[in-house]
């Protein structure tokens, strides 16, 4: 599978999602111009993986900042993660946050609870 | 010499607008058309000023949230008219403003008036609304909700809300028989945070 590799701006998140290293990452700040267009190309990229993934999936969620719009966005990628987990996968998502940003650590919990995938809280 | 006299009363004009700013005590104002470059540079302006302020991050972040929602409502839902008119091209008016105890966000934009009844019941609702329901109608939205074409989510009163722990404030303005004037504010606290 192709490597994505966004690097991140003052506006859109910086995207690393590289199967054959085994990395997922989506970090920094999400507010795009336009929602739907940036992350078209990731919520591909994983319904592609999803067809044929690893025996472990992790994604690291280490953002920032991201509006309400990129909100909706980040559930469509989660409830690609919970059909693979349906189908029968190992998968992760870790939810870094910074330690003094209850909002950022309640946006996690929220997610935790809308979607049936296992998740890891990790203040830093 | 008419000119001239018209020049003073125009400087004269923008001392007292200087002045009723200062009043204010409002850091930023803008009318014109609200885009996403605009908001970008808003945003950044005013964060760089609260750092330099020192002010807590849990601070600067709600302000920063507020802020961007404030002006993509404007960038998002400013054309959603049938009017040509200038007032609905995504134009409005925008103002921060920064008092002792707390920062408000101030925007003002054209709408229709068939809107006013949907807005108000939209805003009366969330402004009843404690934080666990809030809470629970932001996750209902956010899976049930669909995006705009321009990519409005529904989400960005209810996300000020939560955000600020205080209700919106809210004012419609007849501007002619079809259409107002809509302010909203809102206001972040410097202090319980």
């Amino acid at each position: 599978m192709e490597t994505i590799k966004i690097q991140g701006t003052e506006d859109t998140p910086k995207i690393i999602l590289d199967s054959e290293n085994d990395i997922m990452e989506i970090s920094g700040r999400s507010l795009p111009e336009d929602v739907t267009a940036f992350y078209e190309p990731v919520l591909n990229w994983l319904k592609e993986y999803a067809e044929n993934p690893k025996e472990n999936t992790v994604l690291n969620f280490k953002l920032t900042y991201f509006n309400t719009a990129s909100s909706k966005l980040l559930l469509d990628i989660l409830m690609i993660l919970e059909e693979l987990k349906e189908k029968g996968s190992s998968v992760l998502i870790k939810w870094h946050y910074p330690e003094e940003d209850e909002d950022m650590e309640e946006a996690g919990d929220e997610y935790a609870d809308i979607v049936d995938v296992p998740f890891e809280k990790v203040p830093y | 010499m008419d000119n001239k006299q018209d020049v003073k009363g125009f400087l004269e004009f923008v001392y007292e607008f200087y002045k009723t700013m200062k009043a204010h005590e409002i850091t930023l104002v803008y009318e014109g058309e609200i885009t996403h470059q605009i908001t970008k540079a808003f945003t950044s302006l005013t964060e760089s000023n609260m750092s330099k302020d020192d002010e807590p991050n849990s601070v600067q972040r709600k302000v920063f949230h507020v802020m961007v929602e404030c002006l993509q409502n404007i960038s998002k839902h400013a054309d959603d008219f049938t009017s040509n008119d200038y007032l609905f091209s995504g134009r409005g008016i925008f103002l921060v403003s920064k008092g002792e105890n707390e920062y408000s966000v101030t925007t003002g934009n054209a709408v229709e008036n068939d809107k006013i009844d949907y807005l108000t019941e939209l805003l009366e609702n969330i402004n009843r609304m404690d934080k666990e329901e809030l809470k629970e109608l932001y996750k209902k939205q956010m899976k049930e909700g669909r995006l705009s074409e321009k990519g409005g989510a529904g989400l960005g009163f209810i996300d000020i809300k939560r955000k600020t722990n205080k209700e919106l404030e809210y004012h419609f303005l007849p501007i002619t028989n079809g259409t107002s004037f809509f302010l909203l504010t809102s206001t972040i606290s410097r202090t319980d945070n």
